[in-house]
């Protein structure tokens, strides 16, 4: 660790543990506390990575968790980041998108070839021929991305957490640690948010060497640490402001969501590099990042060293780095600055050079010496390093995604938040505040209006403690004519990349960042989009505040996708009679979140399974649970007068204690849901809807009701209530065995609705006739669904009663031409269509969907009919979705379609052109394999067409309560 | 190395020509005007100036140019859709698009992927098959094909789904592909203005005049301008347009959003789309798995980003690729789109005399930007609608000639 300080008065590491790990290779120590980056410049290693484009060696530019140019790959994660990613024991790391080995990285080619490769060059080539397009993209998706996905990976997930403060501060540096004392002050609770694990920020680094500080940074550690009211959460950042003070806070142990009532921006300033030739050598850094080094990492940025400055924070760099034991050879100044630091630098004997521009950075694998220009001179000076200290961008993301705004302060060369939404509030240096104490008091007046803002008290007008100087250099660009100068590091964006984009009519802000990708990379533009703001400014001869700025959006840094999935929860939702049929050994079916039986297994092929499932309901009895209807109860005065405007048949006049199909369409017409509803009372009823709909009925009917002002409840107890369809020639046999309720059909005829009690339980009971014979649907609560299920199998025994599934249902259902909403209807379908023209009253004043019904009633262009096949062979069954072809057109598709074992023949429904709607038509149905096979139109239900089997004994009920 | 690259890389900056034009001022009258600068305002200009030889045009753009939709979509084209009309449609858009680089002298990265649309459930099964058949009636290359397939094709993908919503099936269509969204906008754009198009940035329309049941003209926040046809062409703001003249439109604006990783080494070469786990995705050629969900649940005029997106949508694409855990989303955004409720655009003629709508672009009206340029195009200069979009006349929502497209959009609805 031959660059390695003795201990310095605030870093992180913990000297007693020694930590090796190895990188590309080879072994390395470090101590606990370092970050990838700075171990290794510990070590001596400079080239820390190779550039997106040019694989040029990339060192440090930053270390403030965004140095693109310093990702790592391990064997199981892609893109760590160096500088901001602690180095643990047996880590084992390498440089992202190399090509052979980071110090021989065959992608150095690019750069032979850079000149050819101008910004947009992948608009103007590589498209004719045609036919090598293929070619050349698979060779651009080579050279493309940065570390390497393994797709064995296993999946991860980190759970999320909740946490309600009254103020969120984000940022503890000087003025938000300053910010939540304060607030905390005021009795109300804090939650004070940074990025590092050790709160402080620039307190600790930029005035690392400031005695008068001492008293001051000890007041705040030690008063945010014993703060009751302080929660603080570190090595976190905010990934996204989401509206009303709704942080996304991501975490090392996963993410947390913090609700605040109030929100102090602390977040500071991001340091800029300034752009001249080949400021990417390794060992060109930010001032800031040399700072952090020494402070946080006890590291040398180098053995000699020039510092490029802009501002005072460069000269106290200066001063930092001769106090760390590094030669500083000279300062080179801009302008020409007179504050307490020039006075101090020139007494420790440092060189100034004033009005200094930058020529170039010389050297081969890193940093061996710099050339500028003073008063007209070149001059050139061996050092190997060089800081840049010559302005600060906002780390403004928070502001800009609360939908605030900035405008650029000419003063301080900075943009500086000129709106903040209600309950945000800045301080510090993103609010344009450099003086130290300054920058405290700043952060007390925020977190004093923040707590304030919280607790709904007025908030009185800050002071305004803004820097009057300029703090950043208006444009600290230098052209060289061999270029290389680097705007964004991410993306390995020259000077004349802008220029170029520019001059081809990219020249607005968001074009610009569009064709040259400039802000694009991971770091999304922290330490290039102020400089390409500036450089269109001045291309366009325009204010910067003209120009304007892209948009932060979240992410702030990008952020793991196993922390904003959080843990894996997928509702799943059980019926009360499960348990039996897992017993039965059911092969379930996801319907929603619920599981349904499908068919239950016997050993025997899945198709004679239901096959027997269905020839058991026909001839005996079956039980199927149909618990996973949506079931809704609605009460009130105005209950029917809600139920008729729901549903297209008339409910108002259903007797109490009867039942009634219900079909809902929606504003056009179209069949969305289908169920019965059942008449408690006058003002009482009960409605069912299909499983999927149930939830978005219910939503549905909530909102109407509201916009209706109609006086009335809707519950929803479809979890609340078990169900299940006993039918059966022998059902009303079984049914008989468990309740006193006389069944004959003058006391309980058919759609009839009746209260009973069924093996000692209380339920409803409705005589239905979905699958086409006698049947008794049961409505029971939840607790007792299971033991009544459980009865009736019992009471069955004797009459060899069968569980059946879902796909006897279809069966059953389809042998009754009965549709099944949204498998024999579309997202178009109307009840016209459907063949259920009997379902719609348009003589009621009003329904959803009745003057679309008015109108479409006369312009049917395809109805649904029903068709068999006398013979076809077992691999020419055609699908359903299959279409119906007539005279080389599409003239339909198959709905629904299977074979009945009753009649002893597949048959199916159809979709079709009104054209082909006569009995005994010919359709021809093309398979899947466009082979075509003939069908024929016959009348539905295909079983039983009269219905004399649901109604055993008396017909002419049919005619008085079901249909019109 | 290609020689077109060679000659790039040879040319000064300010010899290449400019794409756009320097701002200028607006003249007093043009014969037609565009409201939006999207790829489908560029589209329809470029076409009137190259197939109708109408060229005293103008694009108003309030923003910048390809700034709404057209810069926030996931890229995608295809034409397995559901109707006859819109299979028709959208295969005359991929063949506009597979042209378009050598057209444009501008490489577009129109790059074919295959897209797979999984179901999860037999009744998207249905439905898949449903568009296969269909498609293949009318010449479309699509087809139902099985797991064992699937899998041999994106081997990396869990398609037993974490143990729930399995993969039973998917609806494959060999032409879908991924194209540099910008690109086409700036082709279009390039193309049109070099045809003597005029393109206003930064000119916001506030007012369409009309006198007599015709379109005299609009009114900008750079002045008034006169022109006898108007166009809007403006995805989520046709409210604010179509308000202007007094237009009921069955629209409604919902936001979409969309979200892109951190790059990495691409390793997926198909365009994947879950309507069950409300997940779409592929990579792009700068290695970002570009990612996007279903529309946000509310109607909205805003492009606000949400926290529920994102924690929604990666939770989902981790139960097809585990691995992805391991990634970083790194940008998350959002667009308007204007939904029509048969999922179906709306285009064409209008009642007003000189005023013709092409909105209703929801979430599919970045793979219609050419077709939807040249038949609007002819639909103008004609005076009277394309064959192909008859179907999606405003009137059809009065005469119940509804498209019926729900089924065939990859994003949920």
């Amino acid at each position: 660790m031959k660059l390695r300080l003795s201990p310095q008065p605030y870093e992180w590491l913990d000297r007693k543990q020694i930590i090796e790990f190895e990188f590309e290779g080879e072994v390395y120590e470090g101590f606990k506390g370092d970050v990838i980056s700075a171990a290794l410049w510990a070590n001596g290693v400079k080239t820390l990575g190779r550039s997106f484009k040019y694989h040029r060696r990339r060192g440090l530019l930053s270390l403030a968790n965004h140095d693109i140019n310093a990702l790592f790959q391990s064997k199981d994660y892609p893109n760590i980041r160096g500088d901001v990613t602690p180095i643990e024991d047996y880590m084992s790391v390498r440089a992202v998108n190399t090509f052979g080995s980071l110090k021989h990285d065959k992608g150095t080619l690019v750069e032979w070839i850079g000149k050819f490769l101008p910004v947009g060059f992948y608009y103007k080539a590589f498209y004719s021929p045609k036919f090598l397009f293929p070619k050349w993209e698979s060779l651009i998706r080579t050279m493309a991305g940065l570390g390497t996905v393994d797709t064995d990976w296993t999946e991860e997930r980190k759970p999320k957490r909740y946490l309600h403060c009254d103020v969120a501060v984000i940022g503890a540096g000087p003025s938000g640690m300053a910010a939540a004392l304060k607030a905390a002050e005021q009795g109300v609770d804090v939650c004070l948010i940074d990025e590092n694990p050790v709160i402080g920020g620039s307190l600790d680094y930029q005035f690392a060497n400031e005695p008068d500080l001492g008293a001051e940074r000890k007041r705040l550690k030690k008063g945010i640490a014993s703060h009751p009211k302080i929660q603080v959460i570190s090595s976190a950042y905010v990934a996204g402001y989401y509206g009303d003070h709704w942080l996304a806070v991501n975490t090392p142990q996963g993410l947390i969501k913090v609700s605040a009532q109030a929100v102090v921006v602390a977040t500071g300033v991001f340091e800029q590099p300034a752009v001249f030739r080949n400021n990417d050598l390794p060992g060109v850094m930010n001032a800031s990042a040399a700072q952090r080094l020494i402070s946080r990492y006890a590291v040398k940025p180098c053995n000699t060293a020039v510092v490029l400055t802009a501002n005072a924070e460069g000269y106290r760099a200066a001063l930092d780095m001769k106090k760390a034991g590094i030669e500083v050879k000279a300062i080179l100044d801009t302008g020409e600055r007179h504050c307490r630091c020039v006075q101090e630098a020139e007494k420790n004997g440092l060189v100034i050079y004033h009005n200094a521009e930058m020529v170039e950075a010389t050297g081969k694998q890193s940093l061996q010496g710099i050339v500028f220009r003073e008063s007209g001179h070149e001059r050139a000076l061996e050092c190997d390093g060089l800081l840049m200290s010559v302005g600060w961008a906002p780390a403004g993301a928070p502001i800009y995604q609360a939908g605030g705004k900035f405008s650029y302060d000419e003063r301080l060369e900075q943009l500086l938040p000129s709106q903040l939404p209600d309950g945000v509030f800045a301080c510090g240096r993103i609010n344009g505040v450099f003086d130290i104490e300054h920058r405290i008091q700043d952060g007390e007046q925020a977190g004093l209006n923040a707590a304030l803002y919280a607790s709904d008290e007025p908030v009185p007008d800050s002071m305004d403690l803004r820097a009057t100087q300029a703090h950043s250099h208006p444009y600290p660009i230098w052209e060289h004519e061999k270029g290389k100068n680097f705007v964004d590091f991410d993306e390995d964006l020259q000077l004349k990349d802008l220029k170029g984009a520019i001059a081809q009519g990219f020249d607005n802000i968001e074009l610009m960042k569009r064709f040259s990708t400039i802000g694009m990379g991971p770091s999304q533009g922290k330490h290039s989009n102020m400089n390409g703001i500036r450089i269109l400014a001045k291309a366009r001869g325009q204010s910067i505040d003209e120009t304007g700025s892209t948009t932060a959006r979240p992410m702030f840094h990008p952020t793991p996708v196993s922390h904003l999935a959080g843990m894996r929860f997928r509702p799943e939702r059980l019926t009360a009679m499960h348990t039996f049929h897992q017993r039965y050994q059911a092969k379930f079916m996801e319907a929603g979140p619920w599981l349904r039986p499908e068919y239950y297994r016997t050993g025997l092929p899945r198709k004679m399974c239901i096959e027997s499932e269905v020839n058991s309901v026909r001839t005996s009895a079956g039980l199927i649970d149909v618990s996973t209807l949506g079931k809704l109860e609605v009460f009130g005065k105005d209950a029917a007068e809600l139920m008729d405007r729901l549903y297209t048949m008339r409910m108002s006049n259903m007797k109490v204690g009867a039942s009634r199909y219900a079909l809902m369409v929606d504003d056009s017409g179209v069949v969305i849901d289908d169920g019965v509803a059942i008449r408690y009372s006058e003002e009482h009823f009960y409605v069912t809807t299909t499983t999927t709909s149930s939830d978005n009925a219910y939503r549905m009917i909530q909102k109407k009701v509201i916009e209706w002002g109609l006086s009335v409840t809707v519950l929803n107890r479809t979890g609340q209530l078990a169900a299940m369809n006993l039918a059966g020639p022998n059902s009303r046999k079984i049914l008989a065995k468990l309740t006193d309720l006389d069944l004959s059909s003058e006391a309980f005829p058919y759609l009839a609705m009746r209260q009973a009690t069924v093996a000692g339980y209380p339920v409803t009971l409705i005589r239905v006739g979905f699958v086409g014979e006698l049947g008794y649907e049961i409505h029971v609560d939840s607790a007792y669904g299971l033991r009544v299920w459980e009865a009736i199998m019992k009471a069955g025994e004797a009459f060899t009663i069968k569980p059946f599934g879902v796909e006897a249902q279809r069966l059953l259902r389809l042998e009754k031409g009965h549709i099944i909403v949204g498998q024999d209807t579309d997202g178009l379908t109307n009840p016209y269509e459907a063949d259920m023209g009997w379902a719609v009253h348009l003589k009621k004043p009003y329904f959803i969907g009745k003057p679309s019904l008015a109108k479409l009633k006369e312009m049917q262009s395809r109805t649904l009919v029903g068709f068999e096949f006398l013979s076809v062979q077992a691999e020419d069954v055609p699908l359903e979705s299959n279409l119906v072809i007539e005279d080389g057109e599409m003239a339909g598709r198959i709905t629904s379609i299977g074979y009945s074992p009753v009649l002893g023949k597949h048959i199916g429904l159809a979709m079709v052109d009104v054209a082909l709607k006569e009995v005994g038509t010919s359709l021809q149905i093309r398979l899947s394999n466009g082979r075509m096979v003939k069908a024929k139109v016959v009348e539905t239900p295909f079983y039983d067409p009269q219905g004399l089997l649901q109604i055993p004994q008396d017909p002419e009920e049919l005619s008085q309560e079901s249909v019109a | 190395m290609p020689l077109r690259l060679l000659k790039y890389a040879w040319k000064k900056p300010e010899e290449e020509p400019r794409f756009f034009p320097d701002e200028k001022p607006l003249k007093k009258a043009y014969d037609v005007v565009i409201i939006g600068g999207g790829g489908h305002g560029m589209a329809c200009a470029y076409y009137l100036a190259k197939e109708h030889g109408i060229t005293n045009v103008a694009v108003l753009e309030q923003g910048y140019i390809g700034g709404g939709n057209t810069g926030r979509n996931t890229t995608i084209v295809r034409s397995n859709y559901l109707t006859a009309e819109g299979v028709k449609f959208y295969d005359q858009s991929v063949k506009l698009f597979e042209d378009l680089s050598d057209e444009f002298d501008l490489n577009i990265f129109y790059s074919t992927r295959g897209h797979f649309t999984l179901a999860h459930t037999d009744s998207a099964m249905r439905t898949m098959r449903w568009r296969a058949e269909v498609n293949k009636h009318y010449g479309i290359d699509s087809e139902v094909v099985d797991v064992e397939t699937i899998k041999k094709d994106i081997p990396y993908m869990d398609v037993q789904c974490n143990g729930q919503h399995p993969v039973m099936g998917a609806l494959y269509h060999a032409p879908g592909s991924v194209a540099r969204h910008d690109a086409v906008a700036w082709g279009y754009a390039r193309g049109a203005q070099m045809r003597g198009v005029e393109i206003h940035q930064k000119t916001q329309v506030t007012e369409i005049k009309t006198q007599d049941g015709k379109v005299k003209g609009v009114q900008t926040n750079r002045g008034f301008i006169e022109a006898s046809k108007v166009i809007s062409m403006v995805a989520g703001s046709t409210p604010r347009i179509t308000k202007m003249v007094d237009m009921q439109t069955p629209i409604e604006v919902f936001p979409l959003q969309a979200c892109v990783t951190e790059p990495v080494k691409p390793f997926m070469n198909t365009i994947v789309v879950s309507g069950s786990l409300h997940v779409y995705v592929s990579q792009s050629s700068r290695g970002e798995l570009v990612m996007g969900a279903s529309v946000d649940p509310a109607e909205l005029h805003s492009t606000r980003s949400t926290l529920d997106f994102v924690e929604g949508l990666t939770d989902q694409m981790m139960d097809l690729f585990p691995f992805t855990s391991r990634l970083k989303i790194m940008r998350q955004w959002a667009g308007m789109s204007d939904i029509t409720p048969d999922f179906a655009p709306i285009m064409g003629k209008t009642d007003l005399e000189g005023f013709y709508l092409d909105a209703g672009w929801g979430t599919w009206g970045f793979k219609a930007t050419p077709v939807s340029g040249k038949t609007m195009a002819y639909t103008v200069a004609n005076d009277r609608d394309h064959d192909l979009i008859k179907p999606f006349s405003l009137s059809r929502f009065e005469e119940f000639a509804l498209v019926g497209e729900k089924g065939a959009a990859s994003v949920g609805h």
